[in-house]
């Protein structure tokens, strides 16, 4: 396996119809949108936020958001993609309350250098599932998405973990191409070097 | 090519985005730095574990609820 890609998005979706209905009144069509969707955004909401408690609550208003200003879709984008555009600006924003967090915008947190160039070079042998229980590696995996800058946490979230193309993931941030595969490669190998941590080999063949 | 333009392509690389010439170059890389090798595994396990392993979902009683909670907001809208 070389690539890791995103399904193709060339045909005509079929959430457009949906869109259309739900405009009319149609409110069989919106329940349909957000079963489908429901899941996604919480998901995303939860990556972010990393609350249970703000992602139910974002989710709830993202889709009250969305059923206000559907006449303002233009279906330049794909409904998902603005859905999760409007997710992202409500968890954003929630983190921005947060007296917690230092750093909460897309931009803010995106000057470090710290993690983006590797230093852990063992390798993860045995692969991570073949070496933790699922309750324990899933511990590790959120515990270390969490110690990322949401902004990078975001790009992360979208990109790899909810499968969106880097275009997509672009129209949903508010940010470039180019931005975007920049964030998403520090993301990737920021959380890389925190991960190898639980999963680099040591001498003995054991994991550290 | 440098462990620098080595990282540079790394994302285009996973998305395969990337030429036929450069791929080429990334291979011939990887065959000789031991380092990029592990960096370029290890950063698709990075990827691969957490796109296999989601940690966050629904259960099916709090999807309802939300469900419910969603519909119930919108509705009150009209």
């Amino acid at each position: 396996m070389t690539a890791i890609q995103s399904p193709g998005t060339e045909e005509i979706h079929p959430d457009v119809a949906l869109v259309a209905r739900a405009k009319d009144g149609d409110q069989a069509a919106f329940e349909q949108l957000v079963r489908q969707y429901e899941r996604q955004i919480f998901r995303v909401a939860q990556h972010i936020t990393q609350n249970r408690e703000d992602a139910e609550d974002i989710t709830q208003d993202a889709f009250l958001k969305a059923y206000e200003k559907l006449e303002q879709f233009q279906g330049n984008s794909k409904f998902s993609t603005w859905l999760v555009r409007i997710a992202v600006n409500e968890s954003l924003m929630r983190l921005r309350k947060r007296k917690t967090s230092k750093t909460v915008s897309m931009d803010e947190d995106v000057q470090t250098e710290e993690g983006s160039i590797p230093r852990d070079f063992a390798e993860w042998r045995p692969n991570p599932e073949q070496n933790y229980g699922q309750a324990e590696l899933a511990e590790i995996l959120q515990k270390t998405i969490q110690g990322l800058p949401p902004g990078f946490r975001t790009v992360f979230t979208l990109r790899d973990i909810e499968n969106l193309s880097t275009e997509e993931t672009a129209e949903a941030l508010g940010l470039s191409v180019p931005a975007v595969k920049s964030r998403l490669l520090r993301a990737r190998l920021q959380l890389r070097e925190r991960l190898s941590r639980y999963f680099r080999q040591t001498k003995e063949g054991l994991p550290a | 090519m440098t462990c620098t333009d080595f990282l540079s392509q790394l994302t285009d690389y996973f998305d395969g985005q990337i030429s036929a010439e450069l791929l080429d170059e990334v291979r011939r890389h990887t065959a000789e730095c031991s380092h990029c090798e592990v960096v370029l595994d290890t950063t698709r396990q990075t990827i691969l574990v957490y796109r296999n392993n989601e940690a966050v979902d629904l259960s099916p009683e709090l999807r309802d609820r939300l469900h419910t909670a969603i519909m119930a907001k919108c509705t009150g809208k009209r």
